[in-house]
């Protein structure tokens, strides 16, 4: 069963300097299944970043169809969580406040269990101990683990994640893609997770979307075939790079991949399970 | 990744630790000794049929403080600084919370700070001296008109950096509380409100400085009371120590009332939006 559809959206924008009007996104579709974990990759400006703004419901738009569990998105919602490239926490909060205020907002949960939750995700992104720290007392990493945080335990149907790495030096990076493995195996939720990084894609997801800039169109879709877990070391193995390799060259236009390991699909929604 | 506190903090002598209060402890006691020292080699040499000093223009440091006890026990300076205090005090009060609520609204509504802004403009420009006679033409020389220059003096730097504050806030946490479907009213007191409490003290560390302004000015727009008006008193009647006393009195005041204010506002300042 698909969680989110996304059937031919295309968004414009209008520059207000001279009137121009941009096509930011056009005629795209996608579709992610219950559980899995989707990745979008393309370079910078592609529209990437609207997308997930379009499906998190901060922006508005007219053509096409986003929808989740078959409701149309038509703003923000329970049903999504967002996990911000920054972290975007309040910083006069604890971590402890940062990882309630999701769920603050949105009235869902009696007090005793929004204490819970907040204990239980502190200590699933492994931030146990730090509860009474401020934003500004940790390091960036952390901030993003607290920002993880805060979206998991507003329990989220999907969670969108807007390259939550990608302003983080490689090394913690890498931790941090290992962490959210984990952390996903356990929690188990449609994931939409926007990247530039194709590495991170493709150790990340299921299926990895490529997408081609101005205007942003889905070029193609890769299923991406390792079993999990997956463990770091993945990324050195060949097969690894050939995957890799073969978004790569999708990305910079210069055809199709072929490759044994990877099948491309096509913009028709699909429904194959792809979790061995 | 996790950071400890493995390092232990390396050892400073006292004089390391405290070096600048030390430095500027001694500087303030030299200049008293040499300023008492010159006052009194002064008064005591006898050339002509005078001093060189005439305490009419000058006084010393010993001086000061025995006209401070004189006039404690007198009882005058007492009620002066009262009256002054809470001129002060109500002045600064109303204007940091008349402030307050306005700069909030005027900076929420975008088409309120358009049709406002004008005349903040046009009034946060003018000096506010230029008003005192306007106001004391509508307040006599009472109390409230001194009370109404402390206020006019406070008011705009906390108006406009209220303003500014509410104006200024975090475009990423604005679309984080969104995603959550935070309403409004959510988003009002959880994100712009607190994310505007370092400007407001900002505002409000400027509002203490110049509400002081506003006291002595006003007092020495008439009235017969406060340490103001004890200073000008002092100074038309040739009481050169009274005046000194007066000048100590309101300085000390300021470096108090500033520092409390740069605390807090340092305190505070964390909550800034990153970058």
């Amino acid at each position: 069963m698909n969680k989110l559809e996304i059937d031919r959206l295309t968004k414009r924008y209008y520059v207000e300097r001279d009137g121009r009007q941009v096509l930011a996104l056009t005629d795209v579709s996608l579709s992610v299944a219950d559980g899995e974990f989707m990745a979008i990759v393309g370079p910078s400006g592609c529209g990437k970043t609207t997308l997930l703004n379009i499906v998190a419901g901060l922006l508005p738009y007219e053509l096409g169809t986003v929808s989740i569990d078959g409701r149309r998105v038509d703003g923000p919602g329970v049903d999504r969580a967002v996990v911000f490239q920054h972290s975007s926490l309040l910083p006069w909060r604890t971590v402890a406040g940062n990882v309630r205020y999701g769920m603050e907002l949105q009235k869902r949960f009696d007090a005793a269990t929004l204490r819970d939750r907040t204990d239980h995700f502190i200590r699933l992104v492994g931030l146990a101990g730090f509860e009474r720290h401020y934003p500004s007392e940790l390091s960036g990493g952390m901030q993003q683990r607290v920002n993880l945080a805060r979206a998991l335990a507003a329990d989220p149907m999907a969670l969108l994640m807007d390259e939550p790495f990608a302003a983080l030096d490689a090394q913690t990076r890498e931790h941090m893609q290992a962490e959210l493995l984990k952390i996903w195996s356990e929690a188990r939720k449609t994931v939409l997770f926007i990247t530039h990084q194709i590495n991170e894609a493709v150790y990340l997801a299921d299926r990895v979307a490529v997408m081609s800039g101005r205007p942003g169109r889905v070029k193609g879709v890769f299923e991406v075939p390792f079993e999990r877990p997956r463990s770091l070391s993945l990324k050195r193995e060949a097969r690894f790079l050939q995957v890799e390799d073969a978004i790569w060259r999708l990305v910079e236009d210069k055809g199709i991949a072929e490759s044994t390991n990877v099948r491309i699909d096509e913009f028709e929604p699909q429904s194959k399970s792809v979790n061995s | 990744m996790m950071e400890t506190d493995l390092l232990e903090p390396p050892r400073r002598t006292f004089y390391q630790k405290y070096e600048a209060q030390i430095l500027g402890g001694v500087s303030v006691i030299v200049v008293l000794a040499l300023w008492q020292w010159a006052w009194s080699v002064g008064r005591e040499t006898p050339t002509s049929d005078d001093d060189i000093i005439s305490p009419l223009f000058f006084t010393g440091p010993s001086q000061v403080v025995e006209r401070f006890f004189a006039e404690w026990r007198e009882g005058r300076l007492k009620s002066d600084m009262a009256y002054s205090g809470t001129n002060f005090v109500i002045g600064v009060g109303l204007a940091i919370t008349s402030g307050v609520v306005t700069g909030v609204i005027i900076g929420w509504y975008r088409r309120l700070a358009m049709i406002f802004e004008p005349f903040l403009t046009a009034l946060y420009s003018t000096p506010r001296v230029a008003l005192i006679p306007l106001v004391l033409i509508w307040f006599g020389i009472g109390m409230w008109s001194k009370v109404f220059i402390v206020f006019i003096n406070a008011f705009f730097p906390v108006l406009i950096n209220t303003i500014g504050g509410v104006k200024a806030i975090d475009r990423d946490l604005l679309r984080a509380a969104r995603a959550f479907c935070a309403s409004d009213r959510q988003i009002f007191t959880t994100v712009v409100i607190p994310g505007a409490v370092p400007f407001i003290l900002t505002g409000v560390r400027q509002a203490v400085s110049l509400g002081l302004i506003g006291v002595v000015v006003g007092e020495m727009f008439g009235g017969s009371e406060g340490i103001g008006f004890m200073v000008n008193y002092g100074g038309q009647t040739f009481q050169t120590d009274t005046v000194f006393l007066g000048v100590v009195i309101i300085a000390s005041a300021g470096i108090t009332l500033t520092w409390f204010a740069e605390r807090l506002e340092r305190h505070f300042s964390r909550w800034r939006p990153e970058r």
